[in-house]
């Protein structure tokens, strides 16, 4: 079963801008479509802490990083293609 | 040539876009005074070219000597590894680190871990640049090679949008900037960066001619500053970076007055009796085994007997060899070796590229700043370059001896004897004084002959003279200059000889004549007293006769008185009439 899978997420961006909002919308919409219950999102402004880019590798903005299930991937972009994020997130992908 | 370098002297940045020193020999120099300050520079070139390299060094020198901190943002090499690369130059990145004088980033971008879904942009990037920047309060920033960006990501058009305000951010924070970007087909860089960059471009490329490896240097732009536009040599070795300007920007050398000694007092006598100048360059040419060496080991003698540093370059035997081959010409070279006077550099020629050999003289005159530097000989520079090459690393290393005052004695082999073909590696118009030595085969034997073809700004002689190789070190001997020719050697010998004898007889003869002379003087004069005592026979018999006639005639008139008297006739009438 895949019940007890889950998801530790995080999305990097760098202030209130209008493709951050994007993504995050667009990831709240996929997650509750799909992983119910079964996810974290934990939100980084990296404007308020810039020394994070450097230590979690961060380039693009915005970045989801899926740190669970490993291994870990990485998600670019306003997360407007759902799925491109379903794969990249693992989430069963192939259902009608 | 470059026309707009008279002004300035190296370093100095001119009139016009602020600059910002590299620290790397010889580059501010060709860029008199480095890279524009507060824009980009483009480095680009193939793999191995040493772009890396050439950032560290303007990063590391700007931290150390320029008082301008810098970032160092590395999207290949991780930080460990470009710190112990660079360790081998005396480079300790993590020192300058904790002293806050360099930050440093490495980008990892893993495309196999990386999906895209939608639009994004490197905003992250911008803060950890941003922030690196801000943390040490850089002035410099590196980016190596940023062109990675590209496999790490998609979509081009976000890139390339992205590039282009990634460059008005680095302007905007008035840092000075290196990207480096590896070599495309037939492209300055495989991504096009050179369109984002446009105020100045470098291009380092390594070649291998001939087994032998050259790096060369090229400014292909450099927006508002005059440049050399030539193919710089560069090396790599211990010390980093050098480059190799390979004209001297500058036509400013002194010129002494003082004269030194050849250490051949004929030869001084040639040229306008004192020698050479001091921070001249001379040449010696001729073929083989016409002993431009000895003459060379003279001058070195010389130069050590006065007390001066000489330093020997041996491009064709052994420091042992010399010394040992000028011992049988009585010049004891080994005293100044041991005192540390002369020294030795012994080098093939093959061994290394002409930018090193180059390299090495250029430390060593640094290092000992000697008053005169011998090479011997300069021909077998040409085995491992091509002609070109040869003459401007010669051309480089006379400028910078002669900026140094140092005196510069060259040897160089010839083919033939012929002129043009002394002239072959082009030196010789740099050169102040030409000696050559000639063999001149006469009458089945090889003698030496030495003449000054040139020697600037002195009254010199124009006379060949015989140049004899002895136990007592060289000696140089008059030719005999005659109706004959000119002979050397043993017809030289024979025709004074000669001459001797045809003087000899031609003494006697004119003994002779004069004892014929003298004898017809004593045979003259013998005739003239004969003459004389005749004469004076004659003169005497004249007189006498004469003392006769007049005493008949006063016998005569004291007859007629005395019958005057007995005649009693008036005395008086007589005494009249008488």
């Amino acid at each position: 079963m895949m019940d007890d899978k889950r998801w530790n997420l995080r999305l990097y961006i760098a202030g209130q801008t209008p493709k951050s909002m994007v993504a995050l919308a667009n990831l709240r919409r996929i997650c509750e479509q799909h992983m119910d219950g079964r996810y974290t999102i934990e939100i980084i402004d990296l404007m308020a802490n810039p020394r994070l880019a450097q230590q979690d590798q961060i380039v693009a903005i915005p970045t989801l990083v899926r740190e669970l299930p490993s291994p870990l991937k990485r998600i670019i972009g306003d997360l407007s293609n759902t799925e491109r994020v379903l794969v990249g997130l693992d989430v069963a992908p192939r259902e009608a | 040539m470059e026309s707009l370098q008279t002004e300035n002297p190296p370093g100095t940045p001119p009139a016009g876009i602020d600059k910002a020193l590299t620290g790397i020999a010889g580059f501010d120099e060709i860029t008199r005074g480095g890279l524009p300050a507060g824009r980009p520079t483009l480095v680009c070139g193939g793999p191995g070219c040493g772009k890396t390299l050439f950032a560290m060094q303007f990063l590391v020198s700007g931290a150390i000597r320029f008082d301008e901190p810098g970032v160092f943002m590395s999207f290949e090499e991780r930080t460990d590894e470009l710190a112990k690369n660079v360790a081998s130059l005396g480079f300790d990145l993590y020192d300058l680190m904790d002293k806050q004088r360099l930050a440093m980033d490495t980008v990892i971008i893993e495309r196999s871990e990386i999906e895209e879904s939608g639009e994004y942009d490197l905003e992250g990037l911008f803060l950890r640049l941003d922030f690196a920047i801000q943390s040490v309060g850089a002035k410099r920033v590196v980016l190596d090679t940023i062109e990675s960006l590209f496999s790490g990501f998609q979509n081009q058009a976000i890139l390339r949008s992205e590039l282009r305000r990634l460059f008005h951010f680095l302007k905007d924070r008035g840092v000075t900037v290196v990207i480096t970007g590896e070599q495309g087909e037939g492209l300055l860089t495989r991504q096009g960066l050179e369109e984002y960059v446009s105020d100045c471009v470098i291009l380092l490329d390594h070649r291998i001619n001939d087994q032998v490896s050259t790096r060369r240097l090229r400014i292909i732009k450099y927006r508002g500053s005059a440049h050399g536009t030539n193919e710089y040599p560069f090396i790599i070795d211990e010390h980093g970076l050098e480059v190799m300007p390979v004209t001297g920007l500058h036509l400013r050398h002194p010129a002494s007055r003082e004269r030194i000694s050849s250490g051949v007092e004929r030869l001084d006598t040639m040229l306008g009796g004192q020698g050479f100048f001091r921070g001249s360059s001379v040449l010696i040419s001729g073929t083989a085994g016409t002993g431009k060496s000895s003459l060379a080991a003279h001058f070195a003698d010389a130069t050590c007997q006065r007390g001066e540093q000489c330093l020997y370059i041996a491009m064709e035997e052994s420091p042992e060899q010399v010394l040992r081959n000028m011992r049988s010409i009585g010049l004891d070279l080994e005293r100044w070796a041991n005192s540390g006077l002369l020294r030795f550099i012994a080098s093939r020629p093959t061994l290394f590229g002409l930018e090193m050999h180059l390299a090495t003289i250029f430390r060593a005159v640094q290092q000992l700043s000697p008053a005169v530097v011998i090479v011997d000989p300069i021909s077998n520079l040409s085995t491992i370059g091509s002609l070109t090459e040869t003459m401007s690393t010669l051309l480089r290393l006379v400028d910078s001896l002669k900026a140094k005052q140092v005196t510069a004695l060259f040897t160089s082999l010839t083919a033939t004897g012929d002129e043009e073909n002394e002239s072959h590696l082009g030196v010789s118009s740099l050169m102040d004084t030409w000696i050559s030595l000639r063999n001149l085969e006469h009458n089945g034997e090889r003698n030496r002959g030495i003449y000054v073809l040139k020697s600037r700004g002195m009254n010199h002689s124009n006379q060949i003279r015989e140049f004899l190789l002895t136990s007592q070190g060289v000696r140089l001997e008059d030719v005999y200059l005659g109706k004959e020719g000119v002979l050397t050697g043993s017809a030289r010998l024979a025709q004074e000889a000669r001459e001797r004898a045809d003087s000899t007889l031609r003494q006697e003869e004119l003994a002779a004549l004069q004892r014929r002379l003298d004898r017809k003087k004593t045979a003259l004069e013998a005739q003239i007293s004969l003459l004389h005592a005749e004469f004076e026979a004659e003169a005497e018999e004249v007189r006498k006769r004469i003392l006769e006639a007049d005493r008949r005639e006063q016998d005569l008139t004291a007859d007629r008185d005395a019958m005057a008297v007995i005649r009693l006739a008036d005395t008086r009438k007589i005494a009249r009439e008488s």
